[in-house]
């Protein structure tokens, strides 16, 4: 009897406990800060879950969470001044944003959707989209539908964030990369700045003589991973997949791998022993990078470089090719404000106030159609060529997404990494990633 | 109610913060993890059950079969290294010496420190273009290694930094199972002519042996789950070369949203420590003395 009575002590005992660490929890996970102030918008959110006392309901503006990859670290102050002119036009509404790395972005966005904490709005890019929305965590936005269409967004954009006609999240901006020189390293090994007309014979010519000018010099740098492989593959005029098989072992593929890793071979281009932990970016600002193959989302970076600098379009083989990343913003489908939140993204992504912020700090481009805010983005400096922007938009590869994206790319990045160790060749490593990636298309 | 039965109850009440706490942090996440490890699951739609197919792909999943490999390379270079260092540290502290209480602190520092910052802090040093342990080797007129960015090298740097950190703590242990062993021992060895090897051989370390097996219990248990240093320092590379169990659990549960092969992954793991833990037990009875 006694062990008994024991027993139910322990566990009223623990019960008690287990409520009171659950209370505990509780008042720690309903955020209630203002997000007024911009200070301290802008960090994750396990800081920002400050607990004030909370005002009837009705009474006060609906608080919603935004949580964005694009904004930090450059962009911040953009995305606060948006939101300032939101909250102006929408008193009713306060946006509260938290901002994670691209790296972490998604396998937060996960946990969070799974703990049912959620943010009431986020920025979903185009190769995650597919199958966040096949998993019903969007909100379905078919009721917006007019209003969607009457936003003004490039259609291709909008036609990219639905599945099958239904819409789930809206355009929000896009980018591409482009091929970026030091005119000082140019000047110095005399030879001529890159051309729209480049071809990759051009290109590695350049680069080897730059590398030529000293030992922390060298003429190129590329990432040789799965997106730069996919689009150098279609400069090349072969498909990562064509008709839903992978089609990464063909002659052409072969030879635009064989392409990328050249650079590394001959020296043009930095081993990552020699670049022992500094990004690309910074070797670049650093002035030992010729030329650098990377996103506009770098223009802000490099606009205080200690060298003149430009861009053109990337350098094509058989056809042209560059890059085109598109990120849209959803609405969560756990969210109990999906009308404010919707009201938000909609004045995020298409209105002008929002649009002329984003143009004027080069926080990549807007998808809307209104052809003036290109000309005011064209007439910004540096780069001079802003033309080289839109010229490579004239033809785009877009991503190659499957619902099983992460390990589809980490697959292709671990064939490669072999190959540029030298332990396997091009073609083994296309085909060993080729066999990884099959079964992944269940 | 009578007395004795008061005291009874109390201890239910000064045990269950902690029990609480065993039960919400760990005892539940492990029946969580063994369950969902029959899962198909990608935190965002609902579980699939597939049996045994977790435990199917993992009998033939290479990077895992090479994670292991390198956790067990690890093991075998960690722990009679930081073993060695400890039982040296312990003998040299052992003796009464000036600056004693010093040097003791000085070698547990890197123990309290956070592996994070003991990461990025040695990151820096064996950086091979700025670091400072190579600029010193190069000035002795050594050609050192690219350290963490070449293979080879890069798991030897990675069991140094551990050795360095937790040399410290094998260093306490010992210590205090020096310092149990009564004086009376090696006094009566020395009396009896023993030299001082001798004494160390076929006493102290006998003595000491319960010593040598709970530490050595302990670091298997912590090394089969090493994790942070490789997270930090390498992220499993150069070319995968140091990829670890914990960090194939992780990636597949976070990066690519498979938590229930994870949890089939940690299981393994479980296992695996669980077993060699056993194996342990079973054979210190053949060299564990508890009285010479």
């Amino acid at each position: 009897m006694k062990t008994i009575k024991n027993t139910i002590r322990l566990v009223a005992a623990m019960l008690a406990f287990a409520l009171i660490a659950a209370a505990c929890g509780d008042s720690g996970s309903t955020p209630t800060e203002s997000a007024g102030d911009s200070t301290t918008s802008t960090t994750v959110a396990s800081t920002t879950t400050t607990t004030t006392t909370a005002a009837p309901k009705d009474a006060g503006p609906t608080t919603i969470r935004y949580l964005t990859f694009s904004a930090a670290p450059d962009h911040l102050a953009d995305l606060d001044a948006m939101i300032a002119g939101f909250e102006t036009d929408n008193p009713d509404v306060k946006v509260e944003v938290e901002t994670l790395p691209f790296d972490e972005y998604f396998s937060v966005l996960r946990t969070q959707i799974a703990g049912n904490d959620a943010p009431d709005a986020f920025e979903v890019n185009y190769e995650n989209f597919v199958s966040f929305a096949t998993a019903g965590t969007l909100a379905d936005l078919s009721s917006h539908a007019s209003d969607i269409a009457g936003s003004g967004y490039y259609q291709k954009a909008a036609d990219a964030f639905a599945l099958d006609g239904t819409p789930y999240a809206l355009p929000e901006s896009y980018s591409t990369v482009v091929l970026f020189y030091n005119k000082d390293l140019f000047d110095q090994a005399g030879i001529a700045y890159p051309t729209d007309s480049w071809k990759w014979a051009d290109e590695s010519a350049a680069a080897a003589k730059i590398a030529a000018l000293g030992d922390n010099t060298w003429g190129f740098f590329g990432g040789i991973q799965f997106w730069e492989f996919y689009k150098t593959a279609a400069q090349n005029g072969c498909n990562f997949f064509t008709n839903g098989n992978v089609t990464i072992d063909q002659p052409q593929c072969v030879e635009a791998l064989q392409f990328m890793l050249d650079y590394v071979n001959s020296g043009s281009q930095p081993t990552n022993a020699e670049m022992s932990g500094v990004s690309d970016g910074d070797m670049f600002l650093n002035g030992e990078l010729g030329m650098i193959t990377t996103g506009i989302w770098m223009f802000d970076s490099f606009k205080d470089a200690s060298f003149p600098w430009d861009i053109v379009v990337e350098p094509g083989n058989t056809s042209g090719g560059s890059h085109f990343f598109a990120n849209g913003v959803a609405v969560s489908a756990a969210s109990s404000k999906q009308d404010a939140a919707y009201r938000w993204l909609q004045y995020l992504t298409s209105s002008p106030a929002a649009a002329q912020i984003r143009v004027d700090a080069a926080w990549e481009l807007p998808t809307l159609t209104d052809q003036s805010l290109y000309t005011s983005y064209l007439s910004q400096e540096p780069p001079a060529n802003r033309e080289a922007v839109l010229a490579s938009l004239n033809n785009v590869v877009l991503p190659p997404v499957i619902v099983r994206q992460g390990e589809m790319q980490d697959a292709v990045g671990a064939a490669f990494d072999k190959a540029v160790a030298g332990d396997i060749t091009a073609a083994e490593a296309l085909a060993e990633a080729k066999a990884a990636i099959e079964p992944l298309l269940g | 109610m009578n007395r004795v039965g008061l005291r009874r109850g109390w201890w239910v009440l000064f045990v269950s913060p902690s029990l609480t706490f065993l039960a919400l942090f760990a005892i539940v996440p492990i029946i969580t993890a063994a369950v969902l490890s029959f899962y198909d699951w990608d935190l965002i739609t609902d579980p699939k059950f597939v049996g045994l197919g977790n435990y199917r792909e993992l009998t033939h999943d290479s990077e895992f079969h090479a994670s292991i490999i390198h956790t067990l390379v690890f093991i075998g270079g960690y722990v009679p290294v930081v073993m060695i260092v400890g039982l040296g540290l312990a003998l040299m502290l052992n003796k009464r010496r000036r600056l004693q209480g010093l040097s003791r602190v000085v070698f547990f520092m890197p123990v309290v420190s956070a592996w994070v910052a003991v990461a990025l802090i040695w990151t820096w040093m064996l950086n091979p273009r700025f670091g400072a342990v190579n600029w010193i080797l190069e000035k002795f007129g050594f050609d050192p290694p690219a350290w963490l960015f070449e293979r080879g090298w890069a798991m030897v740097a990675i069991i140094g930094v551990s050795v360095w950190k937790d040399a410290g703590f094998v260093m306490l242990l010992f210590l205090a199972g020096l310092q149990a062993i009564p004086d009376s021992y090696s006094e009566a060895a020395r009396v009896d002519g023993a030299s001082k090897f001798k004494t160390f051989r076929y006493v102290t370390l006998p003595l000491l042996s319960p010593t040598v097996f709970l530490v050595s219990v302990l670091l298997l248990i912590n090394s089969f789950q090493v994790f942070e240093q490789v997270w930090i320092m390498t992220q499993g590379g150069p070319v995968g070369s140091t990829t670890v169990i914990v960090q194939q659990i992780v990636r597949n549960a976070f990066t690519f949203g498979r938590l229930g092969y994870a949890a089939a992954l940690s299981w393994v793991l479980f296992l695996m420590i669980f077993a060699v833990t056993l194996l342990q037990t079973r054979l210190q009875r053949r060299w564990v003395h508890y009285e010479l």
